[in-house]
């Protein structure tokens, strides 16, 4: 990818992006300020329930810089295309629509939705900060929870025992333009894929690593150490998907064991030796037939700076 | 220009004539024609609209939700089983005062399975805040769905619009169809003051306290009681450009009458035939016709209701557990107003069972001879 992709409006640096009413180290405001800061001014909002609804302020306050939609919670997908539709039809088709949806709106209730509108190959950028569990209503599993994972409707001795759902795969099954995963630990590269999404027509869809302290059960100091960590163990590989066929995968991790990761938070806690030596070795195969995806189609590897 | 057409095309040409910008809606029978015939309108480029073709009902009204929004006209129909699958949406419609116009083709709701009329499925929406009306006639559709549109975009209300499946919506009749330039004339493109601007960025429908809920509740119910004056503003405009004249309320016949009946739909037309017949043969009886069901049309019933008239109501639906739902909301407009008129309740034509002039007949005579006994429902044509 090219630098050169990212525009430098700096929005956000104008426009402040305080007073919202998320937990100290929340990725998604994290994921929220520097998307915006890719997409400018000339953006409008469309989020279902969820965190991101909550704590952009409770009314009349209001954080969003740029128009901000509400939708019920299985509505997020249907009411972008809505706005999608209104715009064209009342002569701003260069608006940015997007969509912004935690996991539990986007592969769980919206999923019906989210098929549609991606089939439709609706101009729209879906972004779900992926947070891996219905965190506003207080942490209960969405399919998006891996397994092994505490939640308070997999608790210990029931924890969560499925796989996580691939939305991803899901996605580049619709053959839509643009399918990619970005985190906050690479910064660079999540800006550079929004530029590109944002520099394609279509329906364009992102899926962002979002660490939640409550949630994970993690330190608020450590979202961005973490959200590192699941990169660099393979946990959350960091890739994209064009027209649902040219795989690159974004980033060579150091394969650091997925102990690692797993320790850092305590939805973890409950795990045995063995069930963290079963996730590395699922963890391998997956990631193994990622690259082996990505080989095939050409890799293109992308320097990112330590910090 | 006359011409003879459904009741589902009287609605899609109204569609048409609004010059509505965003269409979304999902087949249902008896409403499929429809988006089959929106769907070709906007094929040919003789309407210019987006019609998104969604995935389900829920996701239709959603689809206007965000349309609506931008400050665009918008339009869905839909029958039963889709109607309730909007359910939740409708209240984002309405809490979001967005003038969204829908037609609901009445049509009874499963369980059993049936695609046969009756209007359960909108009155159990009844406290969504959608305005609706009930027609009786195309022609009615026809100027009820450009109307709808003037009423919901002054009131910021969204509006439905009712009529009863395969009785009205696949009849065929002849229709005056308006002259755009009139329709033009009557129906300017909607000026929205709030909507998704990016030059002037707001928030809508956000999370909301107890500190603030509640008065937008009540600007909502204030919203409805400013209703029949801009109702009654706008028919009268449509009178003096079309020559046709609505009201809430629609009497025949009913100033010496002994029975009078109440009804909507094509009930209501069925029961006007059978009133005209009666009176050939002396009998007094008369109908008042409701035609409007949110605001619930107070005023003009009082103004009709007397104590020395024998009334029936007529329900095409059930409310299981209580009855009628128009015989009860009857019933609570008389007491709040302290007016003692009994009323019989009459429960017909579920499912699409026929009511037919034989029925009407004879439910007139027994409300004429009732002795005061009003407390049982009474079922029309109910085997044994
Ligand atoms: C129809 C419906 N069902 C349930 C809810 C309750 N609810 C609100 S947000 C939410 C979970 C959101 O999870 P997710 O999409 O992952 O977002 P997060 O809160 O994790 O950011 C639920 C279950 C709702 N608002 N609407
Ligand atoms: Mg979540």
């Amino acid at each position: 990818m090219d630098r050169e992709l990212l525009n430098d409006n700096d929005f956000l640096r104008d426009s402040g992006f305080c007073g919202h009413t998320a937990c100290p180290g929340c990725g998604e405001k994290i994921l929220l300020r520097h998307v915006l800061d890719v997409l400018g001014p000339e953006t409008v909002i469309a989020a279902p329930a969820g965190c991101a609804a909550v704590t952009d302020g409770i009314f009349p306050h209001t954080v969003s810089p740029v128009p901000f939609l509400h939708t019920a919670f299985g509505a997020v997908a249907s009411g972008a295309a809505g706005v999608r539709a209104g715009l064209d039809m009342s002569g701003r088709e260069n608006v940015t629509v997007l969509a912004w949806a935690g996991d539990g709106a986007t592969f769980d209730i919206g999923l019906g939705p989210l098929s549609a509108i991606a089939e439709r190959n609706e101009n729209i950028i879906y972004v779900c900060y992926d947070n891996e569990a219905y965190m506003n209503t207080g942490v209960q599993r969405s399919s998006a929870t891996p397994s092994g994972s505490w939640t308070t409707t997999t608790p210990s001795g029931r924890l969560k025992s499925e796989p996580k759902k691939n939305i991803d795969l899901i996605m580049a099954s619709h053959k839509i333009p643009y399918v990619a995963t970005a985190s906050p630990a690479f910064l660079d590269d999540l800006k550079m894929k929004v530029a590109k999404a944002k520099r394609l027509t279509g329906f364009r869809f992102l899926r962002l690593f979002s660490p939640c302290p409550p949630g994970w059960k993690s330190d608020p100091a450590d979202s961005i150490t973490l959200a590192r960590l699941a990169v660099e163990s393979n946990i959350f590989p960091l890739f994209e998907i064009e027209d649902g066929e040219r795989w690159s995968l974004s980033y060579e991790s150091s394969g650091v064991p997925v102990a690692r990761y797993l320790k850092t938070q305590g939805r973890f806690r409950y795990l045995s030796d063995d069930d963290m030596a079963r996730i590395q070795r699922e963890t391998d195969r997956d990631y193994n037939r990622l690259k082996s995806l990505h080989q095939y189609n050409g890799y293109q590897k992308i320097v990112v700076e330590e910090q | 220009m006359k011409r003879v057409i459904s009741g589902n095309e009287a609605a899609s040409l109204a569609v048409k004539l609004s010059r509505v910008q965003v269409i979304s809606a999902y087949p249902i029978t008896p409403q499929t024609t429809i988006a089959e015939k929106l769907s070709e309108l906007c094929g040919s480029g003789e309407l210019d609209a987006k019609f998104v073709k969604v995935e389900s009902e829920h996701s239709a009204m959603a689809t206007l939700i965000g349309a609506s929004s931008t400050g665009v006209r918008t339009f869905t129909a839909t029958s039963a089983q889709g109607l309730a699958l909007m359910h939740e949406l409708l209240f984002w419609a309405s809490g979001a005062r967005l003038p969204i116009v829908l037609v609901d083709v009445n049509r009874a709701m499963a369980a059993p399975w049936t695609i046969w009329c009756d209007q359960t499925d909108s009155l159990a929406q009844r406290d969504t805040g959608f305005l609706q009306f009930y027609c009786w006639s195309n022609q009615e559709i026809l100027d009820s769905v450009i109307c709808a549109f003037k009423i919901a975009e002054k009131l910021l209300l969204p509006c439905m619009v009712c009529y009863d499946g395969f009785y009205i919506s696949h009849t065929h009749e002849a229709v005056e169809i308006p002259e755009q330039s009139d329709v033009d004339k009557f129906l300017p493109p909607r000026d929205a003051e709030y909507r998704l601007d990016t030059k002037d960025p707001r928030t809508f429908s956000g999370g909301t306290l107890p500190a603030n809920f509640m008065e937008i509740r009540y600007k909502l119910q204030k919203a409805f009681e400013k209703a029949p004056d801009v109702i009654n503003t706008t028919y009268g405009e449509f009178d003096k450009l079309f020559g046709r004249s609505y009201s809430a309320v629609e009497p025949y016949y009913t100033d010496d009458a002994e029975a009078v009946l109440l009804a909507s739909g094509s009930a209501a037309s069925t029961a006007f035939h059978a009133i005209r017949k009666m009176r050939q043969s002396g009998i007094k009886a008369g109908l008042l016709r409701l035609r409007q069901f949110r605001p619930f049309p107070e005023k003009e019933l009082l103004s009709y209701l007397k104590p020395n008239i024998k009334y029936g109501v007529l329900d095409r639906d059930l409310s299981p557990g209580t009855g009628g739902v128009i015989a009860q909301e009857i019933r609570a407009i008389l007491n709040r107003n302290n007016v003692r008129i009994d009323i019989n309740e009459f429960i017909a034509g579920l499912g699409g069972r026929d009511i037919t002039v034989d029925n009407v007949t004879e439910i007139l005579l027994k409300v004429r001879d009732d002795k005061g006994d009003k407390l049982q429902i009474n079922w029309v044509g109910l085997k044994n």
